[in-house]
């Protein structure tokens, strides 16, 4: 990694998300609740060898833990996050689709009990790729583009 | 495989091996074996919604085993209607029986009550998603008949879209790889996720719109009912209805051996001559509720092994 492309990105400290479908930045900071939490930079629409248009965005003086990706996972399982400290890359990994989201999605049967009663959801997935969901509590299945985050 | 302490909630817990050794114990309990293995313990039967001959059954089984049983049925007369959540409910009537049946007309609260009980839970209805005894006996009824689940024909007739028995015994079967005939309107045609789950399990399966063609094709055909507040229009329901109707003559077409089961209650998608027909195996099927369900609650009480 050249000190030259971290110029054009550059922070000193934080986290950078990459590779996030074009259009899908402001959803993930919707999610992940960053509006409030610091500097954030958003660019949107850049051009992407592999994806064609793709989003990032730049979270400074914040380090994403598992239970973060996790969540981003559901609308960017493609996006890559790369951590930085001290002005220099010091991991960079991948998105893993966990093999159960607990309490991120919401259940869309209002007649699952996680409608009616405080109990945290649970989604197990059925399959990765399209991504598949199943409800823990009354087992109905949802599609990734149909997934409502809570 | 150890059941002891095990909550029953749904038919996609289940593995092929727990079927068959439900079906085992079934059998063994039907021949005379285990009576009062149950003596001392306490069932209680929590019934949030009514459901007359499920919670008889279950009654009726632990008392056979030499068991006794406490309950409610219909959340008026609890301290639900007081406000009291599922979560409390359960947490204090752990302290008083060894095993818990519930009924709840919302989805998933069976599973939510397994994870906040101590005793092991029975699902015996959760709105519209499972009622695994139910299942278990349809598996041990096709056992008294057939010997093998992989080399059996299996048909499904009526609403088998929102038709939560269908659903649980031909996921059941998938594990044994059983190939499957659908039979239903194009309204009321099996979930495609549920195809799809079937399928990968391994059963080959083939979805018509009626009998026709199906003389000597099948070995059991298990009917359920159609609704009429499925459909918006009267006229539609009228034209579906006759077509799934089961008379002698159609049972006659089908083959001589076919063996008909049906969940019960039935309406009038069985005509009552069939009864008489030894095709006829859902009074059996049935009574085959009590052994069933001696044997989960033997198992996951522990004083069966």
């Amino acid at each position: 990694m050249s000190e030259k492309t971290y110029k054009v990105y550059a922070i000193n400290d934080g986290t950078v998300i990459d590779h996030i479908p074009a259009q899908k930045a402001l959803k993930v900071i919707d999610i992940l609740g960053l509006e409030n939490e610091g500097i954030l930079t958003i660019g949107i629409g850049f051009s992407s060898h592999k994806m064609g248009k793709k989003d990032i965005i730049k979270i400074e003086n914040k380090y994403l833990k598992k239970e973060e990706t996790d969540r981003i996972s559901l609308i960017a399982p493609q996006a890559t996050i790369n951590i930085i400290r001290e002005g220099g890359l010091r991991e960079k990994r991948k998105i893993e689709i966990p093999k159960e989201y607990i309490d991120i999605v919401k259940c869309l049967n209002p007649n699952c009990i996680t409608s009616k009663a405080e109990v945290k959801t649970r989604f197990k997935i059925v399959q990765s790729s399209p991504l598949v969901l199943r409800c823990h509590y009354c087992e109905r299945i949802v599609n990734a583009g149909d997934v409502e985050i809570q | 495989m150890d059941f002891e302490g095990t909550s029953i909630i749904s038919i996609r817990d289940m593995e092929r091996e727990s079927l068959l050794r439900i079906i085992e114990v079934s059998n063994e309990i039907k021949g005379g074996r285990h009576a009062g293995c149950l003596e001392g313990k306490v069932l209680a039967t929590l019934f949030f919604e009514p459901s007359t001959r499920t919670r008889l059954s279950f009654e009726s089984a632990m008392r056979r085993m030499g068991g006794s049983v406490i309950g409610f049925a219909g959340e008026d007369y609890t301290s639900v209607r007081k406000g009291e959540s599922l979560y409390d409910t359960i947490r204090t009537v752990c302290g008083y029986c060894d095993a818990i049946v519930i009924r709840h007309p919302v989805e998933g609260a069976a599973r939510l009550a397994s994870e906040v009980a101590t005793v092991p839970v029975i699902n015996a209805g959760d709105g519209a998603n499972q009622h695994p005894t139910q299942t278990f006996l349809d598996l041990f009824t096709m056992t008294e008949f057939f010997a093998d689940f992989s080399k059996l024909r299996v048909g499904f007739l009526g609403d088998l879209k929102y038709g939560r028995t269908v659903h649980s015994l031909a996921y059941a079967l998938s594990l044994f790889r059983t190939p499957m005939w659908f039979i239903s309107p194009e309204l009321l045609k099996m979930p495609e996720d549920l195809m799809q789950e079937i399928g990968r399990n391994g059963s080959k399966t083939h979805e018509l719109e009626d009998l026709d063609r199906l003389e000597g094709t099948l070995d059991v055909l298990y009917v359920t009912r159609i609704q009429k507040e499925r459909f918006g229009d009267m006229q539609e329901y009228a034209k579906v209805a006759g077509c799934y109707r089961l008379t002698k003559k159609v049972v006659e077409q089908l083959g001589r051996d076919v063996k008909i089961m049906h969940p019960l209650p039935r309406v009038d998608e069985i005509a009552m001559e069939v009864d008489e027909l030894e095709n006829a195996i859902y009074f059996k099927q049935a009574h085959n509720g009590i052994p069933v369900r001696q044997a989960v609650l033997g198992l996951v009480v522990g004083t069966l092994k």
